[in-house]
């Protein structure tokens, strides 16, 4: 959920793929518009850390490559995840 | 979408798929409890039991909370609701649930008590706002997600002077319950499995931080890891238990550090620790009473309490004793084992409570579990 606008001290609008909604910002510090948000029945819980996002995804893209060159050259068709 | 979109993707998954695959040692079970009625919904969504080796063996936790609330306590609420000028406000979940004698929420509303289906704790203000010669009732329920957004609501109300808004209050806390579970002599009672690690919940995380599963890791010997609630996000988590398994580790790790910090988040507990104190024992759909596991609104806000408000006594309940949702919550069983699953009961006609939440065990593998079990 990506926050468009704030709308009061303590509500603003976020978006999920085009649907647009009004939650309360009320339990997140200093939000602003192009936050990412956790959101949970009409509240923002956290805010997304960009950084800690990246760092996560890093570590991702480095994952099980060589795990899965291996069951491919192994031809170990029933036994690998598909 | 952004930071979505990452997190299932298929490629992604497949390689986190092959680690896992390569560093399961096949000389061992891996028997991991996700608590989170979430990630029970997207274990079965997105098929990750596939993806898995024979001998990791997933266990579905008690973290659904409609799938706790004892049958009890909802029968108070429909009594709540039945009473003359009130209006029940409640998420919607809650409204098909059993309560005994085949009542539920629906069924009261059918019969003309004002039941209204909330999406947020603000919608139940504006009720109140919009209805002074009425008495609204919040039914809360949930985890410490759910527990910030009431607290804020009765704060509300306390400060617009809104004398017709109340709270029933269920809400309860997680680390009681996986201590409840993890108990031996507790657990030796009821029956239970054996378990090697803990996929921590992601919103509950969130709010409380990492900081509370600590005391699990060190105690009981037990991993855990808090996981994000997508697919990506689970099977790293499996990842990273079956590390700390095979190195003989018991730490708490953190998968969704893009949102969960050690202290969780201030703002939303201080918010509850201002409202809220622990009530002396809460009894719990099949994890029985657990001493100091739920919240009760301070004296202070006495005036916002509907059990206080209301004298509203409660009367303990079984609830249906064919259905078996007491020990599928402690991950005893498995729906299958139970004998009305599917034929009786669906969750067009749940018997019980694991059969309505789409976070339930029952209602998870009703919609995308069962289909694979019959062509195995
Ligand atoms: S299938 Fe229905 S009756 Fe059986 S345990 Fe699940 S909810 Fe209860």
């Amino acid at each position: 959920m990506k926050i468009v606008a704030l709308t009061g001290p303590e509500t603003a609008k976020v978006s999920l793929g085009g649907i647009v909604k009004e939650i309360s910002i009320a339990l997140i510090d200093d939000p602003k518009p192009g936050d990412y948000v956790v959101l949970h029945v009409g509240y923002a819980l956290a805010r997304i850390d960009e950084a800690e996002a990246e760092r996560t995804l890093a570590l991702l893209a480095a994952e099980g490559s060589d795990a899965l060159a291996e069951f491919s050259a192994a031809g170990e068709a029933t036994e690998a995840p598909p | 979408m952004k930071h979505l979109d990452e997190y299932r993707d298929a490629e992604t998954a497949r390689r986190l798929a092959a680690s896992i695959h390569r560093e399961a040692d096949t000389d061992r079970r891996y028997r991991l409890m996700e608590f989170c009625g979430g990630h029970t919904h997207a274990i079965f969504r997105y098929g990750i039991e596939d993806l898995l080796p024979a001998n990791i063996e997933m266990v579905h936790g008690p973290g659904c909370p409609v799938c706790v609330l004892p049958t009890g306590r909802l029968d108070m609420a429909i009594r709540l609701a039945k009473r003359d000028g009130v209006i029940l406000a409640s998420y919607g979940d809650m409204l098909r649930v059993p309560g005994s004698k085949g009542q539920s929420l629906m069924k009261a509303k059918a019969d003309g008590a004002d039941i209204r289906m909330v999406y947020s704790t603000l919608d139940a203000l504006k009720l109140a706002e919009a209805n002074p010669g009425r008495e609204v009732i919040f039914f809360a329920i949930g985890f410490e997600t759910t527990t910030p957004p009431t607290a804020l609501a009765i704060e509300a109300a306390a400060k617009a002077k809104l004398g017709n808004f109340s709270v029933f209050c269920n809400h309860v806390l997680t680390p009681s319950a996986i201590a409840a579970i993890l108990e031996a002599p507790a657990v030796r009672d009821l029956g239970a499995v054996e378990i090697d690690g803990f996929l921590g919940p992601a919103h509950v995380s969130v709010v409380i931080g990492s900081q509370p599963y600590e005391f699990f890791a060190e105690e009981y010997r037990k991993p855990v890891a808090i996981s994000g609630f997508e697919p990506i996000d689970i099977l790293q988590s499996i990842l990273m238990l079956v590390r700390q398994l095979n190195e003989g580790r018991a730490e708490v790790e953190n998968q969704y550090i893009r949102a969960v910090t050690r202290d969780g988040n201030l703002r939303a507990k201080q918010a509850v620790s201002r409202i809220f104190e622990l009530r002396r024992d809460f009894e719990w759909r099949g994890l029985g009473h657990i001493p100091y596991s739920a919240l009760r609104l301070k004296d202070a806000y006495a005036a916002f309490d509907a059990e206080r408000r209301f004298d509203e006594p409660y009367i303990a309940s079984e609830g249906n004793k064919a259905c078996a949702c007491p020990a599928i919550l402690r991950g005893a069983k498995k729906p299958t084992d139970c004998r009305l699953f599917g034929s009786v009961c669906t969750p067009e006609t749940p018997l019980g409570s694991c059969m309505v939440s789409s976070e339930g065990a029952c209602a998870a593998y009703y919609s995308y579990g069962r289909m694979r079990e019959r062509t195995q």
